[in-house]
Order: C-alpha cells, then sequence, then structure tokens
C-alpha cells in the first residue's frame, strides 16, 4: 500500500500536465476550427508548419 | 444582389464604421470538403494585393490579410470564378465573436471539472473495491483535497445563476443544482471527518461535469444563433454617398436628412426615399413589393429605400430620412407583427417548470421522513443528498442542449443558419407554408426565351449591343446568345432606356418597349431594333431557384400546405404557380396584405412558416410562426426570420423540416428516458439504498444514454 504515496502524486501531477496542455491548446486556439483542421490533412499540398 | 456599400438597414447602427484596413472577411456558404479548402485559399492567395487568406472550415468563413486597396468585391468575383458563392462580411461586427470568451470559459470549466472527476473517480474505484479503515479515509481526504477547489471552481455558473435567481425569488433549474452539489460536497466533507463509510465526492463532480457538458452546447448553440444574427448584420453595410458642394461624402445612411443629395452608382441600392434630381435609369422593385419587370425612374420620379438600380447613375434628392421612410414603415408592421406572435415556451422549459419544484419537494419530503424516522440529522441529510444528486438532471441538462447541437450542426453543413434557439422546435409544428415568389422562389435573375426565333442578323446585332450594357437583361442575353457579335460602332448606353451603335450605317437599339415605339407587355422584355424596321421583342423569365422543385416536392410529402403569396401581377403568379404547380395563390398582395393572410391563417390554427426574401415579406416573416429567408434577401428580411439559407439552394428547407421533426422526437424520447431513469432511481435513493457506487453508475448511464439518442440525428 505504501506504493500509493507515490503513485497518487504521480498520477496528479501527469493529469496536472495534461490539463495544463489543455488550457495552452485552448489559448492558441487550436479548437477553433476543428472540421476545417480534420480536413487540412487530407490536403495533397505540402505545408511543413501550420500558416498562422 | 451583392453586397454593396450603400444599404439601408432599419435600425441605424452607429458601429458600423469603415471596415478594418487590409483584413477582409469572406462568408462562404458552399464550401465543405478539403479541397475545397485549398481551392479557396490557392484562388484567393493567386489574387493581386492578398498577402495571406485562412479558411475557418467550420464557421464556413474566410479570413484574408490584403493591401488596403483590395475590396471584398474583387475577392467575390475571383471565387466565383473558382465556383465559390461568397459573401462580404463587415469584420467588425464580427471580431466580438471570433474568441469567444464564454465559450472559452465553460470549456476551461470543464476540463477541470473532467480531470478532477477522473482522478477522484480513479480513488473512488479502490474505495468501493473494498478498501477500509484507514485506506478508505485517506482515500476519502485526497477526494477532497482535489473536489473543494475544483467544484468551486467548476460550479461558478450554476451558483452564479442560481443566486440570482433565488433573489428575484425565482426557482430556477441551477437552484436544484447548486442545492445538490453543495449538499453532497457538505455532507461527504462531513462523513470523511467522522471517517464515514459513504462519501459523494465522485457524484458531486460528475455531476458537474454533465452539467457542465451540457451547459457548454447550450451555449454553442446560442452563441452560434448569436453569431448567425452578427453575421447577417455584417453582411451590409448601411453607407450612402452624399453630395455636398460637388464633393462626394461616404456618410451613415442614419445621418441624412430631407434635402440632402446621394448618389447612386448602377447595382447600389437606394438609401433612401427621395425624388431623382438627375439622371435616367432603370430600377429593380423586386426587393420592395415582387414586381419582377425593372421599371423606369428618371428625374421627378419618386423612388424608394430599398429599391435597386440598375442602369445610370442617378442622383436622389432626400424627401425622407429615418422614421418617415417606406422602410420604417415597414419596420413598423414587422413590430406590430412581432408583438402579436404568440411567446413560445420551449420543451426545456416547460420540462424545468415542472422539474424544479419536484426535486426540492422530494428531497425535503425524504430529508423530514428519514429525520422523523430514526431522529438522526446525519442520515436525513446524507439522504437528502442522495436524492438530489439522482434526481439532478444530467440527463435532463443534457436532453435538449445535445440534440439542439446535432440537429443544427447538420442544418450548418447544408447551408441554413438557425438564428433562434426556439426556431427547430416550432419548425417542427408547422402545418402550412407560404412561400414568395419572386427572389425567393426565383432568383430574381432574368433568362431569356425564345432566342432561336430570332434571325441570325439579329442574333449578332443584339449580342454586340448587349455587351455594352451591365443592365441585368442584357447581361442575360449575353449568357444566352452565343456566336459572334456583330460589329458595332459608336456603341453607347443609355441610361434607363437601353443602348444603341450604328452597325453598318443602319442605327440599332436594344431598350424599353417605349423608346423603340412598341407596346409594353405584361412579361419582362426587351427590345431590338434595327433601323427603321419593326422592333423585336426578346423575352424573359425569371429562372427558378435551384432546389425549389426538390423542396416543394419534400415539403408536400410531409403533408404540408403550400400557398404562394406575391406582390407581383396577376397573370406573372398565376403563370408561374401553374408551372411549378402550386394551386393556393395570392397576386398583387401589399405588405400589409401578406402579413394579414398569415394572420388568417394562422387564427384558422395553421401554423405557418413563411419563406419570403423581400421588405414586403417582413411583416409576414415576423407574423408566421417560424420563418426562413435566403442570404439574398434584403438585411430587414433576414433579421425578421428565424432561419437563413445561405447558398442559392431552397432544397435545405425540405430537409430542415424533415430534421427540426426527427429533433423533436428526440428531444421527448431523452425527456422519457431521463423520466424512466428518475422513476426507477428515485425511490431506490428515498429508501437508503443509493450507495456512491450505484449514484455514479446511474448518472453516467443515463448521461451516455441521452448523448448516443441525441448523436443518432447526424
Amino acid at each position: 500500500m505504501n506504493v500509493l504515496v507515490i503513485l497518487i502524486p504521480v498520477s496528479l501531477f501527469l493529469g496536472g500536465l495534461g490539463l495544463l496542455a489543455f488550457f495552452w491548446m485552448l489559448r492558441k486556439g487550436q479548437f477553433d476550427d476543428p472540421d476545417g483542421d480534420a480536413n487540412r490533412i487530407l490536403r495533397s499540398d505540402y505545408d511543413d508548419k501550420p500558416k498562422t | 444582389m451583392s453586397a454593396t456599400a450603400d444599404h439601408p438597414r432599419p435600425v441605424p447602427r452607429a458601429e458600423a464604421a469603415a471596415p478594418v484596413d487590409g483584413r477582409l472577411m469572406l462568408s462562404l456558404p458552399t464550401i465543405h470538403c478539403a479541397g475545397c479548402i485549398s481551392r479557396v485559399e490557392r484562388a484567393l492567395e493567386g489574387a493581386p494585393g492578398v498577402n495571406s487568406a485562412r479558411v475557418n472550415l467550420t464557421l464556413k468563413r474566410a479570413a484574408i490579410e490584403a493591401d488596403a486597396d483590395v475590396t471584398a468585391e474583387d475577392l467575390v468575383s475571383v471565387l466565383a470564378g473558382a465556383g465559390y458563392e461568397a459573401h462580404e462580411l463587415d469584420p467588425g461586427v464580427l471580431a466580438a465573436t471570433d474568441a469567444d470568451p464564454g465559450a472559452r470559459d465553460l470549456l476551461m470549466r470543464l476540463a477541470v471539472a473532467g480531470f478532477a472527476m477522473m482522478n477522484v473517480m480513479l480513488l473512488s474505484v479502490a474505495v468501493w473495491s473494498g478498501a477500509d479503515g484507514v485506506t478508505r479515509d485517506m482515500m476519502h481526504w485526497i477526494s477532497a483535497a482535489i473536489v473543494l477547489p475544483a467544484i468551486v471552481f467548476t460550479g461558478k455558473p450554476f451558483y452564479v445563476n442560481a443566486w440570482s435567481a433565488l433573489r428575484a425569488g425565482h426557482l430556477n433549474m441551477d437552484v436544484p443544482i447548486s442545492l445538490a452539489i453543495l449538499l453532497a460536497v457538505g455532507t461527504s466533507l462531513y462523513e470523511t471527518m467522522l471517517s464515514g463509510e459513504y462519501a459523494y465526492f465522485d457524484a458531486a463532480i460528475s455531476l458537474t461535469f454533465f452539467l457542465l457538458a451540457g451547459r457548454y452546447l447550450d451555449y454553442r448553440t446560442r452563441a452560434s444563433a448569436r453569431s448567425a444574427a452578427q453575421e447577417l448584420a455584417a453582411l451590409e453595410v448601411p453607407r450612402a454617398v452624399r453630395l455636398r458642394d460637388g464633393v462626394e461624402e461616404t456618410v451613415g445612411v442614419a445621418d441624412l436628412i430631407p434635402g440632402d443629395v446621394v448618389l447612386v452608382r448602377p447595382g447600389g441600392r437606394i438609401p433612401v426615399d427621395g425624388l431623382v434630381a438627375l439622371g435616367n435609369s432603370e430600377i429593380d422593385r423586386a426587393l420592395m413589393t415582387g414586381e419582377s419587370l425593372p421599371a423606369f425612374a428618371g428625374p421627378g420620379h419618386a423612388v424608394s429605400a430599398g429599391e435597386v438600380n440598375l442602369t445610370g447613375p442617378l442622383r436622389i434628392t432626400v424627401t425622407a430620412a429615418g422614421k418617415d421612410t417606406s422602410l420604417h414603415r415597414i419596420a413598423d408592421l414587422v413590430a406590430i407583427a412581432e408583438s402579436g406572435r404568440s411567446r413560445y415556451t420551449s420543451l426545456a422549459d416547460q420540462a424545468a417548470k415542472l422539474y424544479a419544484p419536484g426535486v426540492h419537494i422530494l428531497a425535503a419530503v425524504a430529508a423530514v421522513g428519514w429525520y422523523l424516522y430514526t431522529w438522526d440529522l446525519r442520515i436525513a441529510l446524507n439522504i437528502a443528498a442522495a436524492v438530489l444528486i439522482i434526481t439532478c438532471p444530467c440527463a435532463l441538462g443534457l436532453a435538449v442542449p445535445a440534440v439542439t447541437t446535432a440537429a443544427s450542426g447538420r442544418l450548418f453543413r447544408k447551408g441554413m443558419l438557425i438564428k433562434d434557439g426556439t426556431a427547430m422546435e416550432r419548425l417542427a409544428e408547422v402545418d402550412t407554408v407560404v412561400f414568395d415568389k419572386t427572389g425567393t422562389l426565383t432568383l430574381g435573375a432574368p433568362q431569356p426565351v425564345g432566342l432561336d426565333r430570332l434571325s441570325e442578323t439579329e442574333a449578332k446585332v443584339a449580342l454586340g449591343l448587349a455587351q455594352g450594357s451591365s443592365h441585368p437583361l442584357a447581361q442575360a442575353l449575353v449568357t444566352g446568345l452565343s456566336g459572334p457579335a456583330a460589329p458595332l460602332s459608336n456603341l453607347h448606353e443609355v441610361p434607363g432606356f437601353g443602348v444603341e451603335a450604328i452597325w453598318n450605317d443602319t442605327p440599332v437599339r436594344l431598350g424599353r418597349a417605349a423608346w423603340v415605339g412598341a407596346e409594353a407587355p405584361d412579361v419582362t422584355a426587351t427590345f431590338l431594333q434595327i433601323g427603321d424596321g419593326a422592333p423585336v421583342a426578346l423575352t424573359f423569365t425569371d429562372s427558378l431557384r435551384p432546389g425549389a422543385a426538390e423542396a416543394l416536392r419534400g415539403l408536400r410529402a410531409n403533408g404540408l400546405r403550400v400557398l404562394l403569396i406575391s406582390g407581383d401581377t396577376h397573370g406573372a403568379v398565376r403563370r408561374f404557380a401553374d408551372e411549378i404547380g402550386i394551386e393556393e395563390v395570392m397576386a398583387e398582395a401589399l405588405p400589409a396584405d401578406k402579413a394579414a393572410r398569415i394572420a388568417t391563417l394562422s387564427d384558422a390554427g395553421a401554423k405557418v412558416l413563411m419563406v419570403g426574401d423581400g421588405l414586403n415579406d417582413t411583416a409576414a416573416l415576423a407574423a408566421a410562426h417560424v420563418s426562413i429567408s435566403p442570404a439574398s434577401a434584403l438585411d430587414a428580411a433576414r433579421v425578421a426570420s428565424d432561419m437563413v439559407l445561405l447558398g442559392q439552394d431552397l432544397a435545405p428547407i425540405a430537409e430542415a423540416f424533415d430534421v427540426a421533426v426527427k429533433a423533436r422526437a428526440r428531444i421527448r424520447e431523452n425527456f422519457t428516458i431521463a423520466t424512466v431513469y428518475n422513476v426507477v432511481a428515485v425511490p431506490i435513493a428515498i429508501a437508503g439504498f443509493a450507495t456512491p457506487l450505484a449514484a455514479a453508475l446511474a448518472m453516467s448511464a443515463s448521461s451516455i444514454t441521452v448523448s448516443l439518442n441525441a448523436l443518432r440525428l447526424k
């Protein structure tokens, strides 16, 4: 059972990282055009980074 | 009806100032795939002066960074060349919806609730699977440490709403929700302190999570309805060109006063009521009156706001501005019609009205009953919390938003914007459909008929003359006639009358009946005269809007009664109705007649769907149970209607009716699911058998069932 003392903080920390990543994505507007992003990956023209 | 600069609107908006430099927004109703994104972006970026273009497929818009001298009209025609319909949007008005802080705020709370829920559930699994003693207490304490801050943050929208409702002396859905959350967390904390067996931290936070999901969907539907309204307001910018001491200046329509002289260029919409001071032209009154024939306008002729100037520039002396314009009189009609419209109570509101008091009574009865039975306040409060959690409207809170989100998403993909939250439910009740003719069932764009009856010479001369004018009839001729044009010299347009030129030393003319000495027919026609020969009539019909036949077939297949009410002449309306197969028609209807007819139908118990585009339709649109207008409609008409068709196609109307009927059925099914679940679970909770595990299972199961049921609509 002692292992829980390590595992619970670790799981909370990792979950928290995910949460922070989500906040960052939200701020960056990555959820502004879900349909468009889903379709853009199907395009044949090459782009090495997303246009702003 | 392209978006030109000078359009009137009933309510002047001060914020409609000049567009932001270099940033343009276009609405693209027909894009739907990856190929569309590429083609549109490539077409736009290939246009001169455009620095970058970015398509947003979700909103069906394109944002363009361009040099200041690039106008939206240029880009609209570039896209028309690439095969895409586009409309200008006012970026100033849209800025508000661009980064929607409300949706982001809710999404952030939803994420925090989801994070807390997952962690607490994980800890709870340990408790459910048999942890006891110190381990259980530790799990409960860690859960409490996660849930307490999370619930304060994530539940804020509910607390705020509940508090403002209570302060105003009302009960809304948020009161039992807040009570359930706070009571569950409170009793659980107390239980944890006493090393109790049951804690409802997981239930409290997952309740918040599901409700926030429903709230978020609901907010998105409302926001897209609101942004639809803004998008429409953004489609046309109310400005006029005023002439003062020979200098042109662009001013807001609201700033005009009687006596001002405004300049209206060909293709522009007349912003005011007035008298023509200088210039000859033809004007298109279709949007104002439903007449399909262009009318002549010369010095001294009265023109009214909303009409479109076709051929020559006109200087107009303003006789009425603001409240006195015919435009505003129609706005008054709209206001009267709207006040007569009965307030519609949505299905969700009806459910909430039953639900909120019911839950409180149930929880109170359970608490009092258990207290009297055991004389133990702790048990009584625990039971009350369990009852509140079990009855809490997870399913109810998701039942309506999940369905409306799915339905409006589906309609948006078909090219239909829903402006009003209850429009879909109202559409499902419709049993009678009233169509306007000009501009609604027809495109309002003429098409030449019987061109093959022309001799070869006539066709060549007509084509040559038609190429010299931008009048819609001439443009239609250019499209309709093929082959080489006759070589003409001295080609020039006589505004208001037609075009004339010299062909092999013979004067030739193409224009109005009176100008070439012919009898004016009752159909749209222009006349060709070669030398002193007899004028030849070239007649036109208004082409049917794509999808109109399908829409009518679809509506009829659903057993709806279809009527046609138009402001056009009896002959034209009758002919058209026979062609398209509508039996009940009413012609030469004034705006008030249309609204009155709708009112008569409504009084007889019919639920009327009005489809119209003109100013003369606005009162009828507002009077009807639910209304639809095409994007080409005048903004006053779009403001008065509940739904707007973004593309040219009318077919989505029949589809919208289908979707609305299905959506209403799904909402009712969801209510049934939620009710059945409550009927089963509430006795268990009142009897005191609702363990945290049972509560968590029941809550998740009902929420997921309801969401899946809503998704069947897609």
